[in-house]
């Protein structure tokens, strides 16, 4: 029998933060921010179908980056959860950080017992009711929590984004307004993404049980050049309810449905 | 509660029901297997009555009265027994009234988990599928006396129509072509729609026709309640279009009771 070779704990964690760095740059990132009605999720997306957006339970929703099998894997855990136990006890009992820290538990275990980590980082957003705050767990993939209230970034080059980011944010911005700022933000200086790169939901501030949203197709581009138009008027004060008023087009999927495939 | 993560190969798939059989097996709703036989007939157990579906122009029209019996006795006087089981669809349950509402909230959660898991809903045919398989593995208390019969209505998406599904003990589901009607009234209010129906029936007028069954049952069968003025309380009735379940606000009802009443249905005392 051989004996392994002593490698030192400091080297073994190293290499595995950097391993999971490294798969996590490769993906692209994420923006979510709360705006005026709710909570916006945008993620740079060629793909109609594999989504990184999901609905996890009433108000709460889930995105990763990374590795899409192992984000997947834990969305769908994430949404048995939440149904197991809103069946069990009631659907008010349902919250995200309970959620999110199931989600670091299971991910610093994988991080210190196993032989890879999992390449991924993911966000639990919650939409805030009765006097309760919008809330926006970032869960990294060592197991590291943050909640956020105002916006996350998630992604190879969270840093310098989120700083970028945060020099535009407003409180209580309106959804076109915040849109734009998620896609100026992703798309860097030398870049131009559209409505196809685009993956884009919110959780609604409404009536409907269900807060998750997709908007996609001609809802995305209106809203994407409704924001343009703003730009292109003067800088982007507070004073613009025309944006806030705009209603969806006649064709867009109905409250609270989540738009299939 | 841990994470509910399974291994590839032991996968529950997008079966709620699966997991929760995993996860929290206490949360499943009880299987009375074995024990006594015969046990409920002298536990008085609440029943709930009367339900009927129809279709109409743009969909289905479903309502169900509000009286819950317990032997004799009234057990309540405002149960709801019309529940969305998702955005374009309604179930209806007669029979026992605790297993029949768990059941119901098993559907619901079943077919939105189905939704959220696989990114699609299901098909109205899986759906009523589904529903059928709830009721074949409730069995064994049916023949305890414990019967549910569930009834399911809803809008096909493919193809742009209202359907209904019946269904009995063993689970087995069948279509029905335009109305369906199920509980211990269910006999008098298949009667009155039958008589009442024709394929251009307009929504308004449908929900007329659902209402008059009812009321028509109310009058025959003591276990099913008719409208309640005293208190307000009148049968649930809601519809199922392209744009979804909605239901009919109590308002309206009332004004549509006041119609057939006005019409001196059921003939006067004395």
């Amino acid at each position: 029998m051989t004996m392994p070779f002593y490698v030192a704990p400091e080297q073994v964690m190293k290499d595995r933060a950097e391993y999971a760095q490294k798969g996590i740059a490769r993906g692209r990132s994420l923006v979510a921010t709360t705006y005026a009605d709710g909570i916006l999720i945008v993620a740079e997306n060629p793909s109609r179908s594999l989504h990184k957006v999901s609905e996890i339970y009433d108000r709460i929703a889930f995105a990763g980056v990374g590795k899409y099998n192992e984000f997947d894997q834990l969305r769908v855990a994430g949404i048995r959860h939440a149904d197991t136990k809103g069946f069990a006890f009631s659907r008010e009992d349902v919250d995200a950080r309970s959620l999110a820290n199931l989600y670091a538990q299971f991910l610093g275990t994988v991080f210190t017992h196993e032989m890879k980590p999992l390449e991924v980082e993911i966000l639990v957003a919650e939409l805030g009711s009765d006097g309760r705050q919008d809330q926006l767990y970032h869960v990294a993939y060592e197991g590291t929590i943050t909640d956020e209230d105002r916006f996350a970034v998630l992604g190879g080059d969270a840093e310098s984004l989120a700083e970028r980011f945060g020099q535009s944010f407003q409180d209580g911005w309106t959804l076109a307004a915040a849109l734009g700022a998620c896609r100026r933000t992703l798309e860097g200086p030398d870049r131009r993404l559209g409505a196809q790169d685009l993956e884009v939901a919110i959780l609604g501030r409404g009536d409907a049980r269900r807060a998750f949203r997709r908007i996609n197709g001609t809802e995305l581009a209106h809203l994407l050049s409704d924001d343009a138009d703003d730009t292109d008027g003067a800088d982007a004060s507070g004073e613009e309810p025309s944006a806030a008023a705009s209603a969806p087009p006649p064709d867009a999927p109905g409250e609270g449905d989540p738009a299939p495939g | 509660m841990a994470l509910p993560l399974f291994s590839p190969g032991d996968d529950p798939g997008p079966s709620f029901a699966a997991v929760l059989r995993r996860a929290d097996p206490q949360a499943l709703p009880a299987q009375l297997v074995g024990g006594a036989s015969a046990a409920t007939g002298d536990v008085a157990v609440r029943h709930g009555t009367t339900v009927v579906a129809l279709r109409f122009v743009d969909g289905v029209v479903m309502a169900g009265d509000r009286r819950a019996t317990e032997g004799n006795f009234i057990a309540h006087r405002s149960m709801e027994k019309v529940f969305p089981a998702d955005r374009h669809s309604a179930v209806a349950i007669a029979g026992a009234a605790g297993p029949a509402v768990q059941m119901v909230k098993l559907f619901q959660t079943q077919l939105e988990h189905y939704e959220k898991v696989e990114g699609i809903a299901l098909s109205l045919e899986g759906k009523a599928n589904q529903l059928g398989q709830m009721v074949r593995e409730h069995l064994p208390m049916a023949y305890q006396g414990l019967v549910v019969v569930p009834l399911f209505a809803g809008f096909d998406l493919r193809r742009s129509q209202g359907r209904i599904f019946t269904y009995d003990v063993t689970g087995g589901h069948y279509e029905e072509t335009d109305h369906a009607a199920t509980g211990s009234g269910g006999r008098d209010a298949r009667t009155t729609v039958k008589l009442g129906w024709h394929p251009e029936l307009s929504k308004a007028a449908a929900i007329e026709l659902a209402v008059t069954a009812l009321y028509n049952a109310a009058d025959e069968d003591s276990a099913t309640g008719g409208p309640d003025l005293v208190r307000g309380i009148y049968p649930v009735v809601a519809t199922v279009t392209e744009t979804g379940y909605e239901q009919v606000p109590a308002d309206e009802v009332a004004e549509r009771f006041a119609d057939v009443v006005a019409r001196g249905i059921g003939g006067r005392a004395s």
